[in-house]
């Protein structure tokens, strides 16, 4: 628009005699575009506005105030956060969801690309492999809670069972506040690498075969081809699936529902189930609406991050 | 003609909305919580049936919403979206936070004869009777019991007829019942079931121990009471200490196969579970009162009917013609044969049917007549916190991660600040 308006201007100066008609039609148009642009946004932004910004800030209206039992609504300012700073539920659900992040999203990662170099080859049942790999994604978590529930069973679980070959006594994975945890991870990484793995497959085969082939005429090991070239060329999808799993880490939930109810003793409750118990079981509205305010200021936190900085820093085809 | 033909489109309309339904149906929906195996949902549907056949004008769709506070999240929620159901099934002790929510009526103002409510055990009424007014009828109801495995009993050297009748008893007989392979436990002696309703069995607990856990405005609550601190102590010592129970946290919804699968010997349950276990046990098992330690004593347990203040008159009216007709007493009895709670009523034990089932299958009067030692289940206000701080307590206990008496300080500092609020 700017580059257009300078345009303008500098044919005024050429041609002084038709330059006021020229200079208005040139800023009607780029009014007009201006209008257009907006209209064809106009659609996504009103359910945006609707459905995302006015609940958000509704939710952080709602966390200032406390709803009385009459219906009555009060303003009590910031007493809701210093009661959440008090709650050492609340702390340990953001502690878990901390560990639970850190636990998940490397390991998943990584995994995701081992198996994505791994099945991007020409080998028979290749198909079948990809397949294979796919599968936990496809299922509904609700469903791989109640099987992994099985294995996880003390006694006679599968873990368990397989324990009893080698004469290990049972353990009992989910009561237990040091492994309840580490269980869960396992799980949710188990079900999370294949859906990663999708990604970094698409981006394998959109790299150039020439670079590969450059690389190994020059004498490069396979290592060193990957290292420098192949997984720098992947950063864009590293990004993408890396703000993924951070965002997942935050809201799957579904499995503590079936598995745990994020006992034993909070041992394994995360921030959104936390905040589902204070809303729906505890029927908080205003305490449920001043943690979400924290959830919502970490996951933004994290997307100023992503387009913010590290948009950046990385290379784009 | 425009009027002519307004007119016939009113009378057609008139016409369809009259075909859809029969005239002056009233349409009811009712929540129900399951919180035990067998075919609970199966069962309340025929009965639901044959309501209906009888009462051909009232129309009862019953909605199944998961345990009981999946199913009290539900009603809340529905009620806050402004869609609640016209009656449900929730726990007896919901009483409290259904009052504050202005969510349910009194049944007084809805039946033609008080009477009615004399009918039922004053133990199951005791919960829902709040400042002289009935709020709820007690329908899904139990108490805790303990069934034992009579063939792990004989292989310990054990009498299969006789369970154990005090603390200290129980402890002795799991100690010759825990059957080890090596390292691997491959039989436990005793499991109490530590998640869902924790604050039931340390309830139970108490009772026995001579303490009571909270107060009847149901503003107070009695954690920190050195009787509750030994019934905890008391429970964690059986894993931590005797090593007759499983460390860590025991599962509610599991427990019932570990006991069927002969990995426990003994364990603490609700009797709604009985039919489910009988029709799955392989061995002979009994099912006898909890041991006692000063007093024998259970905390009652389950589910009463409540019905919505937003309902409309007709629909209270005939959601009280269901209640009546779901808790008369062939109806109890015959519910608590295909499940194994306790009918509500004493006359449900006098029907035949029910004679006859007690004659050739005894475990099914135990509960009732543990009746007799039962107090009111645990119930204050804002019953669902205080439950989750009780239970946390417990679990944290449990695992070993506090000492009963920090763990239950922690529980009992958290309740007075929320129950503050109420006194």
């Amino acid at each position: 628009m700017a580059d257009r308006r300078h345009l303008a201007g500098s044919r005024m100066t050429d041609h002084a005699a038709s330059s006021p008609i020229v200079s208005r039609r040139a800023g009607s148009q780029a009014w007009w575009n201006a209008v257009n642009a907006w209209l064809l946004l106009l659609p996504a932004a009103v359910l945006l506005i609707a459905f995302t910004h006015f609940p958000i800030l509704a939710t952080i209206r709602h966390s200032l105030f406390i709803t009385r039992r009459n219906g009555t609504e009060a303003f009590v300012g910031l007493d809701s956060y210093r009661a959440m700073a008090a709650d050492p539920i609340f702390w340990k659900a953001l502690g878990n969801n901390f560990w639970f992040a850190l636990g998940t999203i490397p390991t998943s990662i990584a995994l995701a690309l081992v198996m994505a170099v791994w099945v991007n080859r020409n080998m028979r049942g290749r198909g079948f492999l990809r397949l294979a790999y796919f599968t936990p994604t496809v299922l509904p978590m609700i469903a791989v809670a109640n099987v992994w529930l099985f294995f996880y069973t003390p006694d006679y679980g599968l873990l368990d069972q397989l324990r009893g070959l080698f004469g290990l006594a049972g353990w009992n994975w989910l009561g237990d506040p040091s492994t309840v945890m580490g269980c869960l991870i396992v799980m949710v990484i188990w079900k999370e690498a294949g859906f990663f793995m999708i990604f970094y497959l698409a981006a394998l085969q959109q790299l150039s075969p020439d670079l590969e082939e450059a690389a190994s005429i020059e004498g490069a090991s396979r290592w060193y081809t990957f290292r420098r070239i192949t997984f720098p060329l992947l950063m864009p999808t590293t990004l993408f699936v890396v703000i993924n799993a951070v965002i997942n880490s935050f809201k799957l939930v579904d499995h503590l529902v079936i598995m745990t109810k994020g006992g034993p003793n909070n041992a394994s409750t995360l921030l959104l189930y936390y905040i589902y118990e204070v809303a729906f079981t505890f029927q908080d509205s205003s305490y449920a609406a001043t943690l979400t305010v924290v959830l919502l200021t970490l996951l933004s936190g994290i997307a100023l991050l992503k387009f913010g900085y590290l948009d950046r820093r990385i290379h784009y085809q | 003609m425009f009027a002519r033909r307004t007119m016939l489109m009113a009378a057609a309309l008139a016409v369809l909305s009259m075909g859809a339904r029969p005239a002056a149906a009233v349409d009811l929906t009712m929540y129900y919580p399951v919180a035990v195996g067998g075919p609970v949902t199966k069962i309340i549907d025929d009965m639901v049936s044959r309501f209906e056949k009888d009462n051909p004008d009232i129309k009862v769709t019953a909605v199944y919403a998961g345990n009981y506070t999946d199913t009290m999240t539900k009603a809340m929620t529905a009620m806050k979206g402004g869609q609640p159901p016209q009656l449900s099934v929730l726990l007896s002790t919901d009483v409290f936070t259904l009052m504050d929510e202005n969510a349910i009526v009194p049944f007084d103002g809805l039946v033609s004869d008080k009477a009615w409510f004399k009918e039922f055990y004053p133990a199951f009424m005791a919960n829902g009777q709040i400042d002289g007014k009935t709020w709820s009828v007690p329908f899904q109801r139990s108490t805790i019991v303990l069934y034992w495995n009579k063939d792990a009993f004989k292989e310990a050297g054990l009498d299969p007829e006789k369970a154990p009748a005090s603390w200290d008893d129980m402890v002795e007989m799991s100690k010759k019942l825990v059957k080890k392979d090596g390292a691997n436990t491959t039989r436990w002696g005793v499991e109490i079931p530590s998640t869902g309703y924790a604050y039931w069995m340390l309830q139970a607990l108490a009772i026995e121990n001579g303490q009571k856990m909270m107060n009847e405005p149901g503003n107070e609550v009695y954690l920190t009471a050195p009787k509750t601190v030994a019934a905890l102590e008391y429970w964690v010592d059986l894993s931590r200490k005797h090593n007759v129970a499983p460390a860590g946290s025991i599962d509610w919804a599991t427990l019932r196969t570990d006991f069927l699968e002969g990995k426990t010997a003994m364990m603490w349950h609700t009797t709604g579970n009985l039919t489910a276990v009988k029709d799955a046990a392989k061995f002979q098992f009994g099912v006898a009162m909890l041991p006692a330690k000063e007093r024998r004593g259970s905390p009652t347990g389950g589910g009463n009917f409540y019905i919505f203040k937003s309902a409309s008159p007709e629909q209270q009216k005939a959601a009280v013609k269901f209640v009546q007709w779901m808790t008369a007493p062939e109806r109890a009895a015959e519910w608590s044969m295909k499940t194994g709670y306790v009918a509500v009523s004493p006359a449900a034990y006098k029907t035949p049917a029910m004679e006859t089932y007690a004659k050739s299958f005894p475990q099914a009067i135990v509960a009732r007549d543990q009746l007799e030692h039962a107090v009111p289940e645990l119930s204050v206000h804002e019953n669902g916190r205080i439950y989750k701080f009780v239970g946390d307590a417990v679990q944290a206990a449990i695992t070993g991660a506090q000492k009963p008496q920090e763990a239950l300080a922690a529980a009992q500092a958290q309740s007075d600040r929320v129950l503050r609020a109420y006194k």
